[in-house]
């Protein structure tokens, strides 16, 4: 896939915070499993505090869905995934894609946290002409999989491209973070039927259970429940973990492709705005944007942690 | 929400014609109990907020689920009702696509289907946000009324005119702030042009949020001796056959305007005009490609849907 090089971002300088962004990358390898997870803990910060105030700068995002899928995000680039910037062209690469698009902006910070983007590039997020559209773009970023944004696109695609892996007898995964909003959209049981039933073992659906949608919360609005049990009746092993315990997240993702041969589903549980006492759980915080008072209170949280 | 802009000398007040919407949805219903709203978790996209408090029982919000919205919708008017299913134009018209053929159009429900923040209202989320297809792929529907109105006055007209209209409806209700534009008194009708501003040189023909533009833009030709006739068209389907044939013949020609694909008004009026009286034309609006990042108003001027841009092809098709 080559990407858009005609996109020239014509950025507003004042519009651009200043703020330095350390670039951990991946976790070691080899390093004993609390090295990784404090390198995840850190990692997740530092995105956590760029997101804010790319968001802040843009005036636009989605900071409650962004902030509940950072750590599934960071833990899944910095340590979980095959994937590497210089792997990008590798047929074999583990391959994610962020369904929820709206997401777009914690995507973007973990990039540049695992390498695939150079940090200065997250300046220009929804900037004309920038690369970093207000949802991601396959033709925008290299490391995009998927164009996502209209949300029930994601799954259907992870599908086809597990299945591709499949046909190839390839030991490559496939990861796709959803919205449990999202999942009210009929496309994904559509997929999920043909992942359960075509066995996609190498397919890894991850659902960001924050129990809120755009204008109140799921159970309100069209509700999931029983979860667990729908997604076990369309075919996949179901675990259910803590979705900001980096620890948690690392054991559910290294158990895929699980030894049954079903494809995986992670109910992920998450907040909304987590962990900002003022945005957890609310509603409000959909895509609300911080004033600068309220930047700064969520910095110093964050600082404390 | 009303918001001002120093336009040249006078300050306009703009309008986000949601407004408009939500009171026109509130006093239908009032009056009509078959009245509901059907969403998708778009409440407050919608601007139903008013809406959902006074009428609590009959606001369906089928969550993240635009197919089974206009579904939905469907059964609601079979069963009785008088659907009003509003969501983003770009997930109702795109998602649903099928339901808006078949559910809809085909089995002639009578509902109204409202496209909320159309164009390029979404600017920075992108391609996917935007609804720039919508008025060209509905044109192709049979059966359907696509309207766009340019203010909140049209707004308010067309979605009464649509609540009483035994037949599905697409009305495009913009987010993006509008000037009153229709006259005092004025009434809509699908398939009835209005003539803004007589003029014998070129005609601009305009639809949604370009008519103001258009306007401003007749007055840049003003100032440079061209005498520019500006005809507002609020259905692009039903178009005013006779107010664009007797434009094509009495002007040098015409230049479509929307804040869409130029197939969308531009499209079917060049159809029409090829077959009726070939005159040229030029097309102001997107042209086959997916926007770049920007905000809505760096978009229009990208794409030149402004006075300056529509003066600019208005002077082109006069060859100045
Ligand atoms: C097809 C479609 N319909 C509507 C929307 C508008 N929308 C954007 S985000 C959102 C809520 C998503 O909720 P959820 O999937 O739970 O995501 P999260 O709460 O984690 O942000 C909605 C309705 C959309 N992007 N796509």
């Amino acid at each position: 896939m080559t990407v858009d090089e005609d996109l020239v971002p014509d950025v507003r300088p004042e519009a651009v915070p200043d703020d330095a962004f350390t670039v951990l990358g991946r976790a070691p390898g080899e390093a004993p499993r609390a090295q990784v997870v404090a390198h995840l803990t850190e990692a997740a910060r530092l995105v956590r505090r760029r997101d804010i105030q790319m968001v802040r700068a843009a005036g636009l995002g989605h900071i409650g869905g962004e902030f509940s899928v950072i750590d599934i995000l960071v833990t899944l680039y910095l340590a979980a995934m095959n994937v590497s910037p210089d792997q990008l062209g590798d047929p074999d690469r583990d391959r994610f894609i962020l369904s929820k698009g709206h997401a777009a902006a914690a995507l973007y910070t973990t990039l540049a946290m695992a390498g695939f983007l150079p940090p200065e590039q997250l300046g220009t997020f929804m900037q004309p002409m920038s690369q970093l559209n207000g949802h991601p773009a396959r033709t925008k970023i290299a490391a995009v999989e998927a164009s996502t944004g209209p949300l029930g696109h994601g799954l259907p695609i992870a599908v086809g491209t597990a299945f591709a892996g499949k046909l190839d007898g390839s030991a490559r995964r496939t990861f796709v973070v959803v919205g449990d909003g999202e999942l009210q959209e009929g496309s994904n049981w559509e997929a999920l039927m043909t992942a359960g039933n075509h066995r996609l073992s190498h397919l890894c659906v991850i659902v960001d259970r924050n129990r809120l949608q755009q204008g109140a919360r799921v159970a309100d609005t069209n509700d999931l429940e029983p979860l667990a049990d729908k997604l076990a009746a369309f075919g996949m092993d179901v675990v259910e973990v803590d979705g900001h315990d980096h620890g948690a997240l690392l054991d559910a993702f290294a158990d895929v492709p699980a030894a049954s041969g079903r494809p995986t589903a992670v109910i992920a549980h998450t907040d909304k705005g987590h962990p900002i006492s003022f945005m957890s759980d609310n509603v409000a915080w959909h895509h609300k944007v911080p004033s600068a008072e309220q930047v700064a209170q969520a910095l110093a949280e964050l600082e404390n942690r | 929400m009303t918001a001002t802009i120093d336009a040249g000398a006078s300050e306009r007040v703009l309008h986000d014609c949601r407004d408009a919407w939500v009171a026109t949805l509130v006093e239908l219903a009032e009056a009509d109990d078959r009245v509901v709203a059907v969403v998708n978790d778009s409440v407050g996209s919608s601007k139903l907020g008013p809406f959902a408090e006074r009428f609590p029982d009959r606001l369906v919000n089928v969550g993240i689920a635009e197919q089974d919205m206009v579904g939905v919708g469907a059964g609601l008017a079979n069963g009785g009702k008088v659907p009003f299913v509003s969501a983003a134009s770009c997930f109702l018209t795109a998602r649903a696509m099928e339901q808006v053929k078949v559910d809809a159009a085909y089995s002639q429900h009578h509902m109204v289907l409202v496209g909320q923040s159309p164009g390029m209202a979404y600017g920075e989320l992108g391609p996917t946000h935007h609804s720039i297809e919508d008025l060209a792929w509905l044109r192709t529907i049979p059966g359907l009324t696509v309207a766009a109105p340019c203010d909140p006055a049209e707004t308010a007209q067309v979605l009464r005119w649509a609540a009483a209209h035994d037949g599905p409806v697409f009305v495009r209700v913009a987010r993006m702030g509008v000037p009153d534009v229709v006259p005092e008194g004025y009434r809509f009708e699908p398939g009835k042009a209005v003539t803004l501003r007589e003029g014998a040189d070129v005609t601009l023909v305009a639809t949604g949020i370009a008519v103001s533009r258009a306007l401003d833009a007749a007055d840049v030709l003003a100032a440079e001796g061209v005498d520019a006739r500006v005809l507002s068209m609020p259905t692009v389907k039903p178009l005013d056959e006779a107010a664009l044939v007797a434009a094509a013949r009495e002007t040098a020609g015409i230049v479509t305007v929307e804040e869409a694909l130029t197939s969308g008004l531009g499209g079917a009026v060049a159809e029409l005009l090829v077959t009726r009286q070939p005159a040229p034309m030029r097309f102001v609006g997107v042209p086959d490609t997916f926007a770049p990042t920007g905000s809505v108003q760096w978009l229009l001027e990208h794409f030149g849907i402004t006075a300056a841009g529509i003066a600019a092809a208005a002077r082109d098709l006069l060859g100045r």
